[in-house]
């Protein structure tokens, strides 16, 4: 082939490079800002988590009607699922992911310990569990399962707090929990009002556990069944 | 495994991105030259030409084809039309008989031996400097001819092939073979400056009579004689042309089962005729057919293969996905949030938007040299879109057929 024939393939070479680079660099920028979007929501929360704390600190005497529904973060379900979506793009092996994962987690660990806080002071039901899974491949065959019983939970009971923890992340915290629990290497794992749970639970099951759902369905039922009777005295 | 497929697919896509680059700048480099060829050089003596028009049970098409063919514009003494029936159990023969007067018109008749035969039978009855072909299927431009013709002004030209557009296409089959012969004609312009044309297209592709003379006729060749004989001469160094404005109406098969039958055809006679020629692969020798075009034919079959078997392997992941869930929970549909953090910004969704800019612009420029009236087409959408869903299905069946040596059939 003539000498004008290989510069051609060389420079097309060049060419597909530099183009395939700049989709490399575009990709990476990318999924860069997404890791910064969730270190964001991780600050914002520990800001949010260590005001609650503070203020509860501050006024031992605080109102328990004070604490509201603002009073816990509403955006640790959020960071959740995009953390997950995150993983499962990068892999969980991932050295940023495992970081922001640890973060995750503390952070649920704290939010937890507070919420066990005001139910100490002002009592009430509880209304959030503790999820363990495992990631590793075959290790919990039930997980995947578990985790669409849970997320269909949160949609449906957007106050349930579900705390989800991966069993085998290198956390001293989570394992100093994992301890005092006595949680055995068994998932799907759920911890409810202190009490341990192996195995997959539907729907039904947690329901049962925990009761205030039902509870939450009976008042649905009844407020839908008050405005069909709303309704219908206005049409008559 | 996951990491495996990673680079597996990098690596298609930088090939696949490579091969696209080449070819827009083999366009670009032959443009401005391509525009001075098209002031249409007119030879002093017009060469003598025989149309081989080779017959099977055509009895309702032949005619019209004959006709197209008296009506070319074309010195009528130096055009000859030679009707092959080849061996028809219809009306064929009864129906050509109308002309059996006209000076213009020859008619042979010979045993069923398929249509390689019908054209060798022809071809020891022609004298003329050129000869080509016309299935019974296909209609000519009448301009067609003297522009294929003026391409053989240069001496080493020994072959020329025509552009081959769709008859009134019909339905969404015809419109997405629409799209894609429109395609095709960028293709063929950019193969033909890199002297790497390896089909002359049974439709009007026009020969030098002395290539049959040096190189033998016709084989068979896997019911693929145009692949083989363009194989043939490249491997033998004669230069095949192209005239993109030559046009050849072709009528497209309307149903899925005749189109996934022709495709078939072509598909395994491709892979059989480039494993016959395998020694032309990588090969300096034979200039950028070699080192480009083949490998880039074959590679074309295998990304094909592969993205489409990576695409079904995650519609089954999410399918099973989906049952699972449906099963636990129920059906159940989650509330839409838009985030624009979801949206997907992996490596392949940057390059695959790069290489569609890349066919889009090869499209329009494609539709500019087809003379079509519009810079893109519903159905350039719909050949983006759903030729790569439909052409793995006779791959698959052609790469079977080779692996357990199936032959395919005509029709």
């Amino acid at each position: 082939m003539e000498q004008h024939g290989w510069k051609k393939y060389a420079y097309t070479f060049l060419i597909t490079a530099v183009i395939f680079a700049t989709a490399i660099l575009a990709s990476n920028y990318f999924s860069q800002k997404k890791i910064n979007e969730i270190k964001n929501i991780e600050s914002r929360i520990s800001v949010d988590i260590l005001a609650s704390e503070t203020q509860f600190s501050l006024l031992s005497e605080l109102s328990c009607k004070d604490i509201g529904n603002s009073f816990l973060s509403q955006e640790l379900a959020v960071l959740g699922d995009k953390l997950a979506y995150t993983e499962q793009n990068r892999g969980s092996d991932n050295e940023e992911v495992l970081n922001l994962k640890k973060y995750y987690s503390l952070l649920q660990i704290k939010d937890f310990l507070l919420m066990q806080k005001i139910k100490e002071r002002c009592g009430g039901k509880t209304l959030s569990l503790i999820y363990f899974y495992s990631n590793v491949e075959n290790d919990c065959k039930d997980c995947q399962k578990e985790g669409f019983v849970l997320t269909k939970l949160r949609e449906d009971y957007p106050k349930l707090r579900v705390y989800s923890f991966d069993y085998n992340l290198d956390l001293s915290a989570l394992q100093t929990l994992i301890n005092i629990y006595n949680i055995k290497d068994e998932q799907p794992t759920l911890l409810i009002d202190d009490k341990i749970y192996y195995g997959f639970k539907s729907i039904e099951d947690i329901k049962e556990i925990l009761p205030i759902l039902k509870e939450i369905d009976k008042q649905k039922a009844e407020e839908e069944a008050l405005k069909t009777k709303k309704a219908t005295t206005t049409e008559e | 495994m996951h990491i495996t497929s990673e680079i597996i697919t990098h690596i298609f896509l930088f090939i696949a991105l490579y091969l696209e680059v080449f070819f827009l700048i083999t366009y670009f480099e032959f443009r401005d030259k391509e525009h001075n060829l098209l002031i249409l050089k007119i030879p002093k003596k017009w060469p003598s030409v025989s149309i081989i028009v080779p017959a099977w049970n055509e009895e309702n098409t032949v005619l019209k084809t004959i006709f197209s063919l008296l009506k070319i514009n074309y010195p009528k003494n130096k055009l000859s039309i030679i009707v092959v029936d080849d061996g028809s159990t219809d009306n064929t023969w009864k129906v050509v008989q109308r002309f059996v007067r006209n000076k213009q018109v020859k008619l042979l008749r010979k045993e069923n031996g398929g249509k390689y035969t019908a054209l060798n039978y022809a071809l020891c009855h022609i004298d003329t400097e050129l000869v080509g072909c016309l299935d019974a299927d296909s209609y000519v431009h009448p301009e067609a001819l003297k522009r294929i013709v003026a391409k053989f002004e240069d001496i080493e030209m020994m072959a020329v092939t025509p552009s081959i557009k769709i008859f009134e296409p019909k339905g969404i089959l015809g419109f997405i073979q629409k799209g894609e012969y429109i395609f095709g004609i960028f293709l063929k312009k950019v193969f033909y400056h890199l002297n790497a044309l390896y089909i002359t297209p049974g439709p009007f592709s026009i020969f030098r009579k002395s290539v049959f003379d040096k190189i033998g006729h016709y084989r068979h060749a896997y019911n693929t004689e145009d692949i083989e004989i363009a194989m043939r001469m490249q491997r033998n160094g004669l230069k095949i042309g192209n005239v993109h404005n030559a046009f050849v109406y072709t009528v497209a098969p309307n149903t899925v089962k005749t189109l996934f039958k022709q495709r078939l055809r072509w598909a395994y006679g491709f892979l059989q005729n480039a494993i016959d020629h395998r020694d032309m692969f990588f090969k300096l020798q034979y200039g950028h057919l070699g080192i480009i075009v083949l490998p880039a034919a074959g590679f074309s079959f295998l990304s094909t293969l592969y993205f489409f078997g990576a695409i079904i392997f995650d519609w089954l992941n999410s399918f099973i996905v989906a049952i699972k869930k449906i099963a636990t929970i129920g059906l159940s549909f989650p509330k839409f949030n838009f985030d624009l953090f979801y949206v997907n910004t992996n490596l392949i969704v940057f390059v695959s938007i790069i290489a569609v800019v890349g066919t889009i612009f090869m499209i329009v420029t494609a539709r500019k040299l087809a003379e079509e009236k519009t810079k893109f087409g519903l159905d350039s959408i719909l050949f983006i879109l759903l030729y790569t869903l439909i052409a793995p299905f006779w791959m698959l069946k052609a790469l079977y057929n080779v692996a357990f040596a199936k032959e395919t059939k005509w029709r």
